[in-house]
């Protein structure tokens, strides 16, 4: 059943639906910059685009309440149901999300003021880049499947936490090596583990609006289902 | 009215191993007159649970509950095929006498339809026709069926009063307490809320919950909120088939079929 947000007979409820939703990937562009900015600014030492980074998640925030205060008002006025009441219920927990990585990015933006920022071993930073790319993959993907309501595309974006969790390993078995052979290296060590563990969390974060957006289009909650049965599911004669 | 019946041994092995069922339907076809209002509908309906219809006007919903009661007898050209048992007995059978299921299928309307007696005998009206009870024995059962209405502490000081006194929310509880006092075993409500104040309207959801633990309620509404509020199992009907039925959380959750996806979401098809 395919969801079309613009088929009500009350053309007012067309769009306030829309305007949810278009409100939504506002708010994930600002979150998907304000991740862009926050790695550059740790690799590049820039503390004036980690300001600009930390003031801009005001924003942020203050759509998350907005984008709330509308879904209220519509669960007390339209009283919706199916996809239209999976649809808020949707959105309530994916705004929640993207703040949530609007957070994890103000983190890695405030260690753009540390001493370690733009003095990052080359290795070390090239790591952190293709874990911070393979994060912002997720979220710019999962957001552009928001837009398009496809519940096959969050499916395979879900999997790819598997992926960043896996390069969150590889950079703390790094880094736990590094301060096992040298006691100094221990402070730049823990600032580098704090930033990558707020890298993984984007991924969990993202894989949860995947999942939210399963939610939302199918009626199915796939919150806490192993992806492998998922994928079963979806797909039973490719996956064995 | 006619009736064309068909015993088919198989379904009535089927009732047999279920016997939660109270109202079992089958292949049921309603026609008025030339017209098809309902057409080919098989349900089941559990007992001590809230069954609700639901659907847009014309659809058939009041036809179909008027089938469980053979109210449809008394339209004129009303035909009916297919069957309808109640606790396995096919009500549509010859030897049914409709005076006494009607009495173990009450039913309340959307206008509430008190007599111009006293509260009173409004209550023990069924109950006389059917019984020669006792002054005290008769007390007892207007109180009783008062009470299951949750009427009671409302009018116990006034029962001598008449009964169009009351207000409209009072009245329909007052019917629903008519149809409790002869025991009945299943209740049909046909939109019984839609004339009602929104207070009066929560205190008859209240009671329609606090029912189901001693009787099988179906229930008609245009009130898909309330449908979902008092109901277990949900039926959507659209142009006299049913297009789907299963339990309340999931039908307005998610809903398998577009149709009905499309009716309580408000879209059009």
């Amino acid at each position: 059943m395919s969801l079309k947000l613009n088929q009500h007979i009350s053309r007012e409820f067309n769009a306030e639906l829309e305007r949810i939703r278009s409100q939504v990937l506002r708010m994930g562009g600002l979150v998907e910059a304000q991740l862009v900015h926050a790695v550059q600014a740790l690799r590049e030492g820039d503390s004036e685009l980690a300001d600009e980074v930390l003031k801009a998640d005001q924003r942020i925030n203050q759509l998350e309440v907005e984008i709330d205060a509308e879904c209220t008002e519509i669960v007390a006025l339209r009283q919706p149901a199916a996809s239209d009441l999976r649809l808020i219920m949707g959105v309530i927990k994916t705004i929640s999300d993207l703040e949530r990585i609007g957070d994890e990015a103000k983190r890695v933006a405030k260690m753009a003021d540390s001493d370690l920022a733009g003095h990052l071993p080359e290795h070390m930073s090239m790591e952190i880049n293709y874990m911070a790319d393979l994060a912002r993959g997720m979220l710019h993907d999962v957001l552009d499947a928001f837009a398009r309501l496809d519940a096959d595309d969050a499916l395979k974006i879900a999997q790819r936490d598997r992926q960043v969790d896996l390069k969150y390993e590889s950079i703390t078995r790094q880094l736990i090596t590094y301060m096992v052979q040298d006691a100094k290296s221990i402070p730049t060590a823990l600032a580098i583990m704090w930033a990558v563990r707020s890298l993984e969390r984007i991924g969990d974060r993202s894989q949860n609006i995947a999942e939210h957006l399963i939610y939302l289009v199918r009626g199915e909650d796939v919150r806490h289902v192993p992806l492998d049965d998922l994928l079963q599911s979806a797909n039973p004669r490719k996956t064995r | 009215m006619d009736t064309e019946l068909n015993a088919q041994p198989s379904l009535l092995q089927e009732d047999s191993q279920n016997a939660e069922l109270a109202v079992v339907v089958r292949g049921l076809h309603v026609y008025y007159g030339a017209r098809l209002v309902l057409d080919n509908i098989s349900l089941d309906v559990e007992q001590k649970q809230v069954t609700a219809l639901i659907g847009p006007s014309g659809c058939g919903k009041s036809t179909l509950l008027r089938c469980f009661n053979r109210l449809n007898d008394l339209i004129d050209d009303c035909h009916v095929q297919g069957q309808v048992r109640l606790f396995k007995r096919n009500i549509y059978h010859p030897d049914e006498d409709v005076v006494t299921l009607r009495r173990q299928v009450g039913m309340v309307f959307q206008r509430p339809n008190p007599f111009p007696k006293s509260i009173f005998d409004n209550v023990a009206y069924g109950v006389r026709l059917q019984h020669k009870l006792g002054a005290r024995e008769l007390r007892e059962v207007v109180r009783w069926s008062l009470k299951a209405a949750a009427l009671w502490d409302e009018v116990k000081d006034r029962l001598s009063e008449s009964a169009l006194k009351l207000s409209s929310g009072q009245q329909q509880r007052l019917v629903i307490a008519r149809a409790l006092a002869v025991k009945p075993s299943v209740l049909l409500l046909d939109e019984p809320a839609s004339n009602l104040d929104p207070i009066s309207m929560l205190k008859l959801e209240e009671l329609i919950t606090e029912l189901k633990s001693r009787y099988t309620i179906i229930i008609v509404t245009h009130n898909m909120q309330q449908a979902a509020r008092v109901s277990d199992h949900t039926a959507f009907i659209d142009q006299g088939r049913l297009i789907e039925v299963s339990d309340t959380r999931s039908l307005f959750t998610h809903p398998k079929q577009k149709q009905t996806e499309d009716y309580i979401t408000g879209r059009y098809g």
